[in-house]
């Protein structure tokens, strides 16, 4: 086995956003809806963690959410891959001395793809996920040369 | 024994969709809903506290950054508190694009509010249309601040960008558009018999209880309430321009603060908006856009004044308040305290969701909820059969909810 096909056909991706600020989950949205149509790839937005290939967070994690956003992670299936979208994701950002900041995402969950921008616009954010989807093939070529 | 009737759902913190953490722990009884608490607290950043360490410029960029689609109210709120504390005033014509970036703001939310509550009643191509149209406000925002979202374009005493000539005709072509773009969606909204079906009645707020739980912004007006921090407490342009609250007594007669009146005063709202840009590039003064246009002249001010002031704006979802204390010893404010509606708004959750559907949840989360884009939630049941409701569950007795009163109604699909 090992063929995972789900993957070559489309892409699904679960959004959690954590101490995000609105403005990366509204251009996430943006990027689904007509000017952008990510969905003409086949990637769409679902509503629970264990349907998605790709977790897009956004926003720096405050400490009450960071175990939730844990449980997330733990709940999809492999292979999986985790995209941050926004600066605050990525390093902190302006949030970088608050006291109640558990730390940039890859300090909590392993990250694959950052996606700067405050917020990154809605082509930035479809080719992190396309980013995504070649680190999935290639685990999945991996997943292959192993059988 | 007795068969257990109540049933607990916790809806969020975690929110498949386009929303912000928020949890409502609701108790059902069948459909309807015994007992509700909403707990609050998990987007919190501490930004009071960082803006109270850092210098006033880095602090008003900061305060964009509490909520991503309000990015103009609350700089907005800050830079007028602050221009009382220090006693300075923006020259007039930055005080006529203030005004012009506000309302093309308020334009984006409140399109956008109308495709999230087009979702989550399970109209979707409806929500992809009215995202269509709002793309066209993001570019004009684009055109005239350098950014889609997130703006920068507020400076204390002032604004950072002039508005050039062919600007001023990409605005125009704006308004033209959304004149248009405003009927038809007042079209789809307010004339579908679903639509009306599924919104009247729900998520109603009495005049009385509308005072008594302090809404504000299109909640407080939706119940009757001509309360406008515009109209009550005019600043920059707004004093020229004599804003009125829209109330829907004065538009169908009655107010009876449901989720349709919510609607019909957003889709008004939109028409004010364009009629205020209008008016502010008729009537934009020529001269200067900044009071105090080098940033240390500006800071050095700010590190001598000793005051303090209130800022307020209406922010699309209603009032934002900041409250400033400039204690003459460093270049920040030294008491520095937001007031954002959703403290206000949500407080009218827990009463209107008692005794609603659970079909109803998502309506009115999304009708009352102050952040339009933050009223999604993920619900776990668990009863004994070890059942797992989640959202998608939810959402799908929502949609077919509206499917429902559209056999009931005899509307064709």
């Amino acid at each position: 086995m090992g063929k995972l096909y789900s993957f070559k056909r489309s892409l699904w991706v679960f959004h959690a956003s954590g101490g995000s600020c609105n403005a990366c989950d509204i251009e996430i949205i943006a990027a689904l809806t007509p000017r952008y149509d990510a969905e003409r790839f086949g990637i769409r937005l679902v509503g629970s963690p264990r349907h998605a290939d790709v977790l897009l967070v956004t926003g720096a994690i405050p400490r009450d959410f960071a175990d939730k956003l844990k449980r997330i992670y733990e709940q999809m299936p492999d292979p999986k891959a985790v995209v941050v979208v926004g600066c605050c994701g990525t390093s902190g950002g302006v949030f970088y001395d608050s006291y109640n900041i558990a730390g940039p995402i890859d300090e909590i969950i392993p990250v694959d793809v950052y996606i700067p921008g405050c917020p990154p616009r809605p082509e930035a954010i479809i080719d992190g996920v396309v980013k995504a989807w070649l680190k999935i093939e290639k685990l999945e070529k991996q997943l292959e040369g192993k059988e | 024994m007795m068969a257990k009737t109540q049933y607990y759902v916790p809806v969020g913190p975690i929110h498949p969709a386009l929303k912000e953490p928020i949890r409502v722990e609701a108790e059902v009884e069948g459909e309807r809903i015994v007992r509700v608490d909403v707990k609050r607290g998990f987007a919190h950043r501490g930004i009071e506290y960082m803006g109270m360490k850092r210098n006033a410029i880095q602090t008003l960029y900061l305060s964009e950054r509490i909520c991503g689609i309000c990015s103009i109210s609350h700089p907005y709120a800050f830079v007028i508190g602050s221009e009382k504390a220090l006693g300075i005033e923006a020259p007039p014509r930055a005080q006529y694009i203030r005004p012009i970036i506000a309302e093309l703001e308020r334009i984006h939310s409140h399109i956008l509010w109308l495709g999230v509550v087009a979702h989550e009643m399970g109209f979707d191509s409806l929500l992809f249309w009215t995202w269509k149209g709002r793309e066209k406000v993001l570019d004009l925002l684009e055109l005239l601040t350098g950014n889609r979202i997130n703006y920068s374009v507020f400076m204390i005493g002032g604004v950072r960008r002039d508005i050039k000539e062919s600007q001023i005709k990409a605005i125009k072509d704006a308004i033209d558009f959304y004149r248009i773009f405003t009927e038809e969606m007042k079209n789809v909204f307010l004339s579908d018999p679903v639509y009306k079906a599924r919104t009247r009645g729900v998520a109603q707020l009495s005049r009385e209880m509308a005072l008594k739980l302090n809404v504000c912004g299109p909640v407080a007006r939706a119940a009757g309430l001509r309360m406008d921090v515009r109209q009550d407490n005019p600043y920059d342009a707004y004093a020229d321009i004599e804003v009125r609250a829209i109330v829907p007594q004065d538009i169908v007669g009655e107010a009876r603060g449901d989720a349709y009146d919510i609607t019909l005063v957003r889709l008004y709202e939109i028409e004010q908006s364009l009629d205020i840009i209008e008016f502010c590039i008729e009537n934009m003064p020529e001269g200067r856009i900044m009071a105090i246009p080098n940033y240390v002249v500006l800071l050095s001010k700010i590190k001598k004044t000793k005051g303090e002031a209130i800022g307020m704006h209406e922010a699309p979802r209603g009032e934002v308040v900041h409250y400033f204390k400039y204690d003459g010893t460093r270049d920040g404010p030294a008491v520095w305290k937001v007031v954002a509606p959703s403290y206000n708004n949500i407080n009218s959750w827990a009463p209107l969701l008692l005794g609603a559907e659970v079909a109803d949840i998502p309506i009115v989360v999304a009708y009352i909820d102050p952040c339009m884009c933050c009223n999604d939630r993920v619900a776990v049941v668990r009863d004994r059969d070890g059942r797992i409701m989640d959202y998608s569950l939810i959402h799908r007795k929502a949609v077919e909810k509206t499917m429902r009163l559209k056999r009931e109604l005899g509307v064709r699909a």
